[in-house]
């Protein structure tokens, strides 16, 4: 039961983008390790993401 | 053993859901319990998706497992990521799903209960969801590329621009009916206006509170927004009742009207991050809630459907709108059965997220199966209403009359008997000074839902749940406005790029008011004369929305069929193919009968001349003869658009056949674009666990 709930928790976490910060880390960590700059801070991660979010039709009837 | 097993449970499935339909085809007698449509539906969707879905997936399109997708190949971070199944899933059904399925069923109700939910059955199994489907894969084999991008690489550069220039016209009708509905549902009712304006600071409250207070903390936020929606909707019964503050909340459709294009603007040009994306954070979890909550609803109350299977109206004389069963059950019910407009989500957005192509299946087959049955819920909750204060809320004052006693004897006449005391009892319990007349949909689904949601949860918050259904529609009809404004922006702002290179630059100031102030007025200008239109505006918008909408499921099901006779599957090209021909049938036909038809309430061009008529031998009462030369010239101009879609719709399939014959007699086409096979690297754990 509780596993079913931590399942649901991180699908809601993940499907909202609460949680994309924490991937955009992993991803960093993966990809980008050895690059000079640092990882993007929340704030400025959060706002690149959310800009990116509205390209493109997302919305329909 | 087992596989006699599998044989049996889906032998069962078949005859129940065989008989649930038979139940509600062949019932005639009083009432028929909401449980036997629920029944038929999940029976055909189960079935449709185990079998039909997946020789689609596994035949037609041959779904390759091992094939890099999209997501995976060009994985950014960003907007490239390979996704869980079901998040995919969730984004994608929150993209398609607007309040189109909760409209349509409830106007095409005016035909009975049977034709809008054969429709909305046997539409999305056989179209809508092929489409989906087909269309997600397709993009998903070229890079995720859009519908119009295709077009111009699989067809031509024809099919290209005549499909951009489709989309650009889909939205700003979609936005103006849209519109209307909204304007329609808070016409005199400070509760209802009070409650949707609350949606406008709150969404701005969010967006700061995401951005710069706490950034990136969403569900934080998102949980804050609901609650002061919930507080917003008690709290527009506070206002209601205060003899100086409702005052401030009850207009007119025309000043609400300019208010909501004021709104439109703005939320075109504003950062999204102020309004536009935690707006669109609120009205996700309200649509999903809500909708969870009415199926739950009705699966444990399973209420009983009123309405005949088949009313009188089949005959074209229908009150909500004019015109006969065929075409326009199958033009009113656009979203639900088949939308063209998800088309444009399932290329572009969502391949991009696609870890595998198997999930295909599931996210652009399953998605759609899922909005049917939103549209399904939203036909039974039309049908549950007394079918005589169903025809009272829906009929505009143009055809009932203006007084309630008019009304309520020519509403009676047609053998649907209601009283006026009976409207008036109805209008007190949701909270609302009249039920008359109030057109569009909204308020008669919103009646509805609280009368399922009043007998689940207690009567006696009826009013409440009646504006809690009216905030949840106007809330995501905001969003799909101002979302629709913006895309409609950038569209115009890379057509105009074409001519000026200037006007190109999205960010430019000069050039995003430009736009944006045009696309407002090509929308706010259709949302006005619906405004004043004295047969309630929803007669001639709504189907010029269904024409519009079907017409890009035709240009996306062309471009489907033109890459399966290219990929040399012209054997399988009907499976694309048949629903393509039965959308040209019906809007060629409504088309055909919006222009000719004789009847004033069907034909453009009848109303037209029968008004100029009228004026001309002054036997118009003042008020009308005022509007009459405006409504006169977009009478014609609604013709001329009809005309221009039709056209577009026939060059794009005359295009497509023109390219398939070529292909099969061996001449040159545009080639395939497809993408170079790339086997997947992905560890199917961590990403599909």
């Amino acid at each position: 039961m509780l596993k079913h709930l931590k399942v649901f928790w991180r699908g809601v976490r993940q499907l909202s983008g609460d949680d994309a910060y924490e991937r955009y880390l992993r991803h960093y960590a993966r990809h980008h390790a050895d690059a000079e700059n640092p990882p993007l801070s929340k704030a400025e991660f959060f706002k690149q993401w959310q800009d990116g979010q509205w390209q493109g039709v997302k919305r329909c009837c | 053993m087992k596989n006699l097993q599998q044989t049996l449970i889906w032998l069962t499935i078949a005859i129940i859901g065989a008989s649930a339909i038979g139940g509600i085809a062949i019932q005639r007698g009083e009432s028929i319990n909401a449980l036997w449509f629920v029944t038929a539906a999940l029976c055909v969707y189960a079935i449709a998706f185990r079998f039909y879905a997946a020789w689609i997936a596994a035949t037609v399109l041959a779904v390759d497992e091992t094939r890099a997708t999209p997501a995976e190949r060009l994985d950014n971070g960003h907007d490239f990521t390979p996704t869980n199944k079901w998040i995919v899933f969730g984004h994608h059904f929150a993209a398609i799903a607007g309040p189109g399925p909760l409209v349509g069923p409830t106007l095409a109700a005016q035909f009975g209960y049977l034709p809008g939910t054969l429709w909305i059955l046997f539409g999305s199994v056989l179209g809508g969801c092929v489409q989906d489907m087909v269309t997600l894969f397709v993009s998903t084999r070229r890079d995720a590329k859009s519908l119009g991008q295709m077009a111009r690489d699989e067809l031509g550069a024809l099919g290209g621009t005549a499909a951009l220039l489709a989309t650009f016209t889909i939205m700003i009708i979609l936005i103006a009916v849209l519109g209307l509905v909204v304007v329609n549902a808070m016409k005199h009712s400070p509760w209802g206006t009070f409650t949707v304006s609350a949606t406008i600071p709150i969404a701005i409250i969010i967006g700061f509170y995401m951005r710069h207070f706490r950034p990136g903390q969403v569900l934080e936020a998102s949980a804050i927004g609901v609650a002061l929606l919930l507080l917003s909707v008690a709290a527009g019964g506070w206002i209601d009742h205060h003899p100086v503050m409702r005052t401030w909340f009850d207009h007119e459709g025309l000043t609400l009207a300019w208010w909501i294009m004021a709104y439109g603007f703005a939320a075109a040009i504003l950062p999204v991050w102020m309004l536009l994306a935690p707006r669109d954070y609120l009205s996700t979890y309200m649509k999903l809630g809500t909708i969870t909550l009415l199926a739950v609803a009705i699966i444990v109350l399973q209420p009983t459907v009123k309405m005949p299977a088949v009313t009188q109206f089949i005959d074209g004389t229908g009150p909500i709108f004019g015109g006969k069963l065929f075409p326009f059950v199958f033009i009113t019910i656009a979203c639900g059965a088949i939308s063209g407009f998800h088309s444009l989500v399932a290329s572009g957005t969502t391949p991009k997220l696609l870890s595998n192509e198997r999930d295909i299946r599931t996210i652009g087959y399953g998605g759609m199966l899922l909005e049917s049955f939103v549209a399904m819920m939203a036909m039974i909750a039309a049908t549950v209403l007394d079918p005589g204060v169903f025809f009272a809320i829906n009929s505009p004052a143009g055809v009932v009359g203006k007084e309630a006693i008019e009304a309520v004897a020519k509403i009676s006449s047609w053998g649907f008997p209601v009283s006026v005391e009976q409207m008036q009892i109805l209008a007190k319990e949701m909270g609302e000074t009249t039920l008359f007349a109030r057109t569009g949909g909204a308020p008669s689904l919103a009646v509805g839902m609280a009368s399922i949601f009043g007998s689940a949860f207690g009567q006696g918050m009826l009013a409440v749940w009646y504006h809690f259904a009216i905030m949840f529609e106007a809330i995501f009809i905001l969003t799909t406005l101002d979302a629709g404004t913006r895309v409609g922006r950038f569209m115009l702002q890379d057509m105009l790029g074409n001519i000026w290179p200037k006007m190109g630059e999205t960010s430019w100031a000069p050039s995003a008011l430009i736009t944006s102030a045009l696309v407002v007025s090509g929308w706010g200008y259709f949302l006005y004369i619906g405004v004043i239109d004295p047969n309630g505006g929803v007669n001639i918008l709504w189907p010029l929305f269904g024409i519009a909408n079907q017409m890009l499921a035709a240009i996306a099901l062309c471009v489907s069929t033109a890459i399966l006779v290219k990929s040399d599957k012209l054997k399988f090209a009907w499976v694309t193919g048949l629903p393509l021909a039965w959308l040209i049938i019906i809007t060629s036909t409504a088309t055909w009968q919006k222009l000719t038809s004789e009847d004033i309430r069907i034909g453009f061009f009848a109303a037209a001349n029968d008004m100029a008529d009228k004026l001309a031998s002054g036997s118009l009462p003042p008020e009308k003869a005022a509007t009459a030369p405006q409504l006169i010239f977009n009478l014609h101009l609604d013709a001329y658009i009809s005309i221009a879609f039709v056209s577009l719709l026939w060059l794009i399939v005359f295009d497509m056949l023109r390219v398939c014959s070529r292909y099969l007699t061996g001449k040159a086409v545009p080639p395939l674009t497809e993408s170079p096979h790339i086997p997947s690297r992905l560890v199917e754990e961590w990403v599909r666990d």
